[in-house]
């Protein structure tokens, strides 16, 4: 018997060894291939970088024929277009989360539920096509006339709605990125607005507290992380979105005042040219502006890192 | 590095279209060509009755005479094309040889709700500041001026351009910096350029289809593009102050003042020419092949269809509006390839 038993831990011990290297090199494998596509893109992106030195982060210039290249118009646009999605749809998830967990119907819960996570099934080029051929031509005959008339002569923020409705434009890829991150908002956040324990807002009604009370001052502070955590998974598809975005955005390398303006996006410029990007500064240029899409997304994931770190410390401080 | 990745796959695609098509003993005389897509239409007729007469095929890439330029001055490619021809003293520095192919027209496409095809008359001055961004609305008094019995609505002019380096965008923007003092100083005429507003589109294909899409748009394609999509064209005011619908005869009209016997390297830009019935956007479309081609079998399969073309492809030209060049002229360009594109002394195309 001891001699089975030694056996079988000796068994237990070997497979708990392949169990271990398996994992670790899983882990190593995407630390490595991570690594790997850094390398390669600064690689890439040397030619450009060495030869524009900081000028390609600050000119809007972006001229193939005489291979002048400057990345401004295109990060302004990635900013820009991710900033208006996050702002839209940012308040609408949450109000669908909290409708869903909280006030919704028991029976309308579930259909209500799947059609928004069918709405982050469709293919980003479906998103594209329909904001091409249906979208822009809404916008361009009601909402950018509207804007125009009624927002772009009012100081302050006037000058972002200005210029003529050409329907398609910065705006129109904020919206359809705002509709394409929405689902994937919230659904987290309605995935963490239930894991609240309903004693803790049994306890809030208890008090007398109302719906909204429960909401703002229990469930919100109870799922911060997650929500956060949500919110950055849509921003970081908003940044990185390419074939909807380049199918309304007009494809113009320039940094406009107004909104309503064509613009350009990191992404969608990249898949715009790169085929036909002949000599090595305009390619090594595509592949510079793939090094900053990179830059930008790694610093939303660590600033959105770092504010989960803060907003943890200061709930166990506030305990 | 990236190109010759490219370059290769391209061969290889090449490849399994021609073994795909059954006529692999061909394969090694594809010609290979790229550049400009203003005369890719007649091209690429061209290239399929030439395949069935004579088993030879046409590997052609439009993607644009400013990347056709640089594909042959990076050897991928057999023969560039080019709208915009090169000056002489870039040729010889290139070591290359340059001669015109077909002659076509850019057309002003339009979308205004209520104008049909050949209703709505444009100036030079005129298209020149909508692309500038100074004319923002059609039933402005400007447009208005030139059309003085349309009721044009108060719908925001969108201006579709070419965003890839085009020989479309060379001879829109050269018209317009010779019509336009302004438009000269602030853009300037290139296969590229900084345009201060509008929305930008891939090739003739991509502006079509923006102008198509775009309420009140405005842009510019070849002539065969227009008409394929039976797309509403604008009349243009030309330098003798008649409007002109674009058709084979006003491309024709443009074309016969031109003086090709005395230009150097066949440099000849053809817009804004005179004559009461010529159109005022025309432009050769030109070809570049080594004067002393790495691969003399292929260039001389390259000229041999050329030849061709010259003399077999004007019906098909006409079929899509490209003016064929006149009989003088391709004498005479065959007389250039004879005295200029040789291999170790001799010369590579010993005619037919």
């Amino acid at each position: 018997m001891p001699v089975a038993n030694a056996k079988h831990a000796g068994r237990q011990r070997s497979g708990e060894f392949f169990f271990r290297t398996a994992t670790l090199s899983a882990a190593i494998l995407v630390l490595g291939l991570l690594g790997g596509v850094a390398l390669a893109l600064l690689i890439g992106a040397w030619p450009a970088f060495s030869h524009f030195k900081l000028g390609f982060l600050t000119h809007e210039l972006w001229n193939p024929v005489t291979d002048e290249f400057g990345a401004l118009a295109a990060i302004y646009g990635t900013l820009m277009t991710a900033l208006i999605a996050m702002l839209l749809a940012v308040p609408v998830g949450f109000g669908v989360a909290v409708f869903l967990t909280e006030l919704c119907p028991r029976g309308l819960r579930r259909p209500v539920g799947v059609a928004i996570e069918l709405l982050a099934a469709i293919p980003s080029i479906i998103f594209g096509i329909w904001g091409l051929f249906v979208l822009a031509p809404i916008l361009q005959k009601y909402l950018q006339p509207w804007l125009i008339a009624h927002i772009g002569p009012l100081p302050g923020i006037g000058h972002l709605f200005q210029g003529p409705p050409f329907g398609i434009g910065v705006l129109s890829a904020g919206l359809v990125l705002a509709i394409m991150v929405l689902p994937f908002i919230a659904a987290v956040m309605r995935d963490v607005f239930e894991t609240v324990p309903d004693v803790l807002k049994e306890s809030g009604y208890g008090l007398g507290a109302t719906t909204w009370e429960v909401i703002w001052q229990v469930v919100v502070p109870y799922s911060r992380v997650g929500m956060v955590g949500g919110i950055m998974l849509g921003l970081g598809r908003a940044l990185g979105e390419t074939m909807a975005v380049t199918f309304v955005i007009g494809n113009a390398h320039r940094v406009s005042a107004s909104l309503l303006a064509p613009g350009t996006t990191i992404s969608a410029s990249i898949a715009n040219e790169f085929t036909e990007a002949v000599g090595t500064l305009y390619t090594s240029s595509l592949i510079a502006l793939g090094v900053l899409l990179f830059f930008i997304t790694l610093t939303v994931i660590a600033a959105a890192r770092l504010m989960l770190l803060r907003l943890e410390r200061r709930a166990l401080s506030a305990l | 590095m990236q190109r010759s990745n490219k370059g290769r796959a391209l061969a290889a695609l090449a490849a399994a279209g021609a073994v795909l098509l059954g006529c692999s003993q061909n394969s090694s005389t594809e010609i290979a060509g790229a550049g400009a897509t203003f005369p890719y239409p007649v091209y690429s007729k061209w290239a399929g009755t030439y395949k069935q007469q004579s088993g030879v095929g046409l590997n052609y890439q439009s993607i644009g005479s400013g990347a056709g330029i640089k594909q042959i001055k990076a050897k991928t490619v057999t023969f560039g094309a080019s709208d915009m021809p090169l000056k002489p003293a870039d040729l010889k520095e290139a070591g290359l040889v340059q001669f015109p192919m077909i002659i076509g027209g850019v057309v002003p496409v339009i979308n205004v709700k209520g104008v049909t095809a050949g209703a709505l008359t444009l100036d030079g001055p005129t298209l020149a500041a909508i692309y500038l961004g100074d004319v923002k609305k059609w039933n402005d008094e400007r447009v208005q001026k030139l059309n003085p019995k349309l009721t044009l609505p108060d719908t925001a002019i969108a201006p579709v351009y070419r965003s890839d380096g085009s020989g479309t965008n060379f001879l829109f923007t050269d018209y317009l910096s010779k019509e336009s003092p302004a438009f000269k100083d602030k853009i300037g005429a290139n296969a590229s350029v900084q345009w201060p507003t509008g929305i930008g589109a891939k090739g003739n294909e991509g502006v079509a289809n923006m102008t198509t899409q775009t309420d009140g748009a405005v842009g510019y394609v070849e002539y065969a593009y227009a008409k394929q999509n039976n797309m509403p064209y604008a009349l243009m005011v030309n330098r003798a102050g008649s409007a002109v619908a674009p058709s084979a005869e006003s491309f024709q009209a443009a074309a016969s003042s031109a003086d090709w016997s005395h230009a150097d390297s066949y440099y000849l830009i053809l817009t804004d020419q005179d004559g009461a019935g010529s159109w005022p956007i025309t432009g050769a479309s030109f070809i570049l092949v080594y004067a002393d081609p790495p691969d003399p079998k292929a260039t001389a399969e390259a000229l041999k269809f050329f030849a061709w073309a010259y003399k077999n492809g004007a019906p098909m030209a006409a079929e899509l509006s490209y003016v064929p060049l006149p009989a003088t002229l391709t004498a005479q360009v065959e007389s250039t390839w004879t005295a200029q594109i040789k291999s170790n002394g001799a010369p590579v195309w010993k005619g037919e």
